[in-house]
Formats: C-alpha cells, structure tokens, sequence
C-alpha cells in the first residue's frame, strides 16, 4: 500500500467530486430556471378590493404555494409605463382610463405543481384568466428532470468506478502482503490481531487520498466559479462555496471507509483457514 | 499429545491426489519423530494437517484429548500457538530485522511488550544469534536464516515443534548444528516431528521413525534409521 494507493485514491475520487460538483451545478441551474416560473392571474374588472383580499387568502392557504402578490391596476400600469421608457405617459395617449386588470403573480413551491395551482385557480369565482405558459413549463420540466437523473447516474457511476478501482489497489497491497499473513497465522495470531494494522492502514490511505482530492477540488471549484462568474455571468453556478462542503465531507467519509473495508474484505481470502 | 486415526487426504484438482490413506499414528508428549520418505510421500502433508493448516477428507485428528477437526475458528489461533513451526524455506520476514522477526511472532499472540524483550534475546542467545539482532536475513547465511526461523518457532514456548525439511537448503555440518538444537530442545521436554531427507541426521540420531511411502505409513520403529526404511520401499 502507500503511495501508488494513495494516488489511486486521490485520483478516484477527483473525478468522483467532480461529478458530484457537477450534478450539484446543474440542480442549481435547474432550480434557478425553475424559481422564475410564475402563475399570473388576472381578476374581473367588477371585483372589488375586498372579493381580492379574500382571493388573496384563499390562494395563500392552498398547498404548494410560496408567494401571493396583489399587483393592483394601477401599479400595472406604472410597471407597463417604466418599460416603455419615461418620455411616454400611456395613462394619458389611453384617455385616461386604465384597461388592466388587477393581478396576481403567484410563486409555487415546486414548478412541477404549476398546472394543478393553475387549473385550481382558474375555478374560482372573480378571476378571469390564468397564465403560466404550459407548454414552456413542460418542456423546461422535463429538461431539468433530465439532467438530474443524468446527473445522479453520472455520479453513481463513478462513485461504483472509484470504489473498484480503490479495491483493487488494496487487494494487489494485501497480496504482496501475503506472505507476512500466511507468517502471523502460522504463529497463532487472531483475525482481527492481522486485520487490524491493514484496517488502520487502509483508512489512513483512504482519509489521505481524500484529503488530497478535496484540496484539488476545492482550488479548481475556486478557479473555475471565479472565472465564470466573471466572464459569463448568465450561467448561473454555484458561487456559495460552503455548499460543495457537502461533498468535500462525502469525499472525505467514502475516502476513509472504502479504505477501511476495504482492506478488510480484500483480506478475507487469506484469513480463511 | 497427537493422534491420528483412518486419516486421509484427498486433493480434488483436474487430477485426484491421494496425499495420505488411511494414517494411524500417535506422537507422545515429548517424543522426538522423524517422518521419513520420498518427495510426494506426504510429510508435508501429514504436518500441515498437524498445525490444522489443512483438513484431511476422512479420519480423525485430536491434539490433547480433543478433536481439532471440530476446533471453532476462534479457537484455532489459541492451539496454534503450542506449536512452533519451522519451514524449508525459512520464511523469514526479509525487511525487518532478526529481532524484529522473532518479536514478531511472540507480538502477534499479544504478549506483553516487557515479556518480549526479555524473551527475544533469550531465544536469539540459545540459537547462537545473540550478536546478530540487527542483521537482515539477507545478509545472513542459510543456517543462520534457518536459526532465525527456529529462535521465531521456540519464542512463544510450545509444547511442540513441527519441523518441514528444516536441513534440506543447508550443508551436511550446518545441519548437524541444526538437528544438535533440535535435540537440545527436545530435551527440554519440547515434542519435536520432523519431516526429513536427511539420511545421516535420522542414523546418526537414533530417534523415532515413522516411513512414509505413496501416503501410507509404511515403517515405525522406535531408535530407528533412514537406511532401514530406505530398504523396505
């Protein structure tokens, strides 16, 4: 064992975080895209504001909902106003009278539950139109539940890859160890007297390697997320680094145990008696 | 202290060996045993069967009274350790020194650290080692490896030694050192079995003779000699 293991290790389970940072990424991106999604909706012209204070209620209490925001005609038409810039009062070129309608803008726990919300909405008496763009919704959904579950496979993958690759290492260390085991057997000492140092030993090398990998990790995640935010700033990553703990400490646990077992399981041959 | 009954040892490869038929042999406490034959006769056999390195296919073997077939597996480090053992090829440790190796072995049973460097060099002075603790086995010579392996056998005090052609890497005068150390155990009360081609050593010793010929015990003679067994086969 020692040092080609170690380099094993470490290299295994950089690709592993990797991975790891990478699937932790695309959830973020799929997570942004899915937070701007909202439900809009417009009430009848005849509903005054006591009926929205109750609309407002009554949607705040339904499942799933995260935000309710009454945007009143008025504020509409400030809103439509500062798009068109400051030099235009649409107020004035309408005559005087404001077509908008009041609203509703309406943020949902999960995007997957827009469609329900919505057609749940759609019933209730004083609201005229629900929008939220079903189409788009479905298809960015889909999008996003793609690259999770290609993520999740990705990162399994190599977590299975590194945990072979790590156990062969180990095992061709016991083998070239063999002899010394056969020795210790021979003289009359227990299992878990020889398995112990190998034990100790691989979890050492496993923390090491892991160590190693994290200190890697952790320097290019630095780089890279500060060059990208720099310069592509419309790729919304991860810049909170205390979130990629998660892996560094995933790293680091997997690190020690596969280490640990193992050298323990790659002895179990030679302790058969 | 060992004794064998109907044993025999079958090993099932692409061929079938029979290694041991039929072995009934017992070996009192403080005896000394040659086992005598050809190569394939099955000495080593009958010692790996001994220290319950392998299981025989039929019959039964107690050490002490009791079945060592039926041994639970915790059990097994615990007999081993009345038992030296000392191998052709030595099987020294080749990156630690003589001490380290024979402290090695006393450390795998646990025993204390204090028991251990008190015990160490009395084994290596007993050998004719004690000027060579810090050596490597490299740098030592076939009789001496050889020593090395026996001062390691003897560290944890059994109550027997079981030898697997422990002269057969070494010269005629060398061996003759050898087999007077066996001796001088032995008669200290140690049970000694070895397994031998060593004409000159079994005739010259005049020690218990147990002929081995294609895994039957052909010959067990008290005070016997190589020569002797050598004309019946």
């Amino acid at each position: 064992m020692s040092f080609a293991s170690l380099a094993t290790v470490a290299i295994s389970l950089v690709i592993l975080g990797f991975a790891w940072m990478m699937m932790i990424n695309a959830d973020h991106m799929a997570g942004v895209m899915e937070s701007e999604l909202e439900i809009n909706v417009y009430l009848r012209p005849n509903v005054d504001s006591n009926r929205a204070a109750e609309l407002k209620d009554f949607i705040q209490k339904l499942s799933d909902i995260d935000e309710v925001v009454f945007v009143p005609k008025e504020e509409g038409l400030n809103l439509l106003n500062g798009r068109f810039g400051n030099d235009v009062d649409l107020a004035e070129s309408l005559g005087g009278e404001n077509p908008l309608p009041d609203m509703f803008r309406i943020r949902v726990k999960q995007a997957d539950q827009i469609p329900d919300v919505g057609e749940r909405i759609q019933r209730l008496a004083g609201v005229d139109m629900v929008r939220y763009g079903q189409e788009m919704i479905e298809q960015l959904l889909q999008l996003t539940q793609w690259v999770r579950s290609v993520g999740l496979v990705v990162v399994v993958a190599t977590a299975v890859a590194a945990l072979f690759l790590i156990a062969t290492t180990i095992r061709l260390a016991v083998f070239s160890r063999s002899g010394e085991i056969s020795i210790m057997q021979l003289v009359g000492a227990t299992n878990w007297y020889i398995r112990w140092p190998f034990f100790l030993e691989g979890m050492v090398i496993g923390l090491l390697g892991a160590m190693v990998s994290v200190v890697a990790l952790y320097l290019f995640y630095a780089q890279v997320a500060e060059h990208l935010t720099g310069s592509m700033s419309f790729i919304p990553i991860v810049t909170d680094y205390s979130v990629m703990f998660v892996v560094y400490r995933g790293l680091i646990i997997f690190g020690g145990c596969l280490g640990a077992l193992g050298s323990v399981f790659s002895m179990r041959r030679f302790l058969r008696i | 202290m060992i004794q064998m009954f109907n044993v025999s040892k079958t090993y099932v490869g692409e061929v079938k060996i029979h290694a041991l038929t039929d072995i009934n042999l017992h070996i009192r406490k403080g005896e000394f045993v040659f086992l005598v034959g050809a190569s394939g006769a099955g000495k080593s056999t009958l010692t790996k069967l001994i220290i319950r390195e392998e299981l025989p296919t039929k019959g039964q073997i107690m050490a002490e009274g009791r079945s060592i077939l039926r041994m639970k597996q915790r059990d097994i480090p615990i007999f081993r350790r009345k038992i030296g053992f000392v191998f052709q090829d030595f099987r020294l440790l080749m990156s630690r020194t003589v001490y380290e190796n024979v402290a090695f072995a006393a450390e795998a049973i646990e025993m204390s650290s204090q028991d251990v460097k008190r015990r160490v060099p009395a084994v290596l002075d007993m050998v004719g080692l004690g000027d060579k603790h810090a050596a490597y086995p490299h740098q030592l010579s076939g009789g001496q490896q050889q020593r090395v392996c026996i001062a390691r056998a003897m560290v944890n005090n059994p109550m027997m030694i079981i030898a697997d052609e422990p002269t057969g890497n070494l010269d005629p005068e060398t061996s003759y050192d050898i087999m007077s150390m066996f001796q001088a155990i032995n008669s200290r009360g140690t049970t000694m079995v070895i397994a031998t081609h060593d004409r000159e050593m079994v005739d010259r010793l005049k020690k218990r003779v147990v002929g081995l010929d294609r895994g039957r015990i052909v010959r067990d003679e008290e005070r016997g000699t190589y020569h002797s067994a050598y004309q019946q086969l």
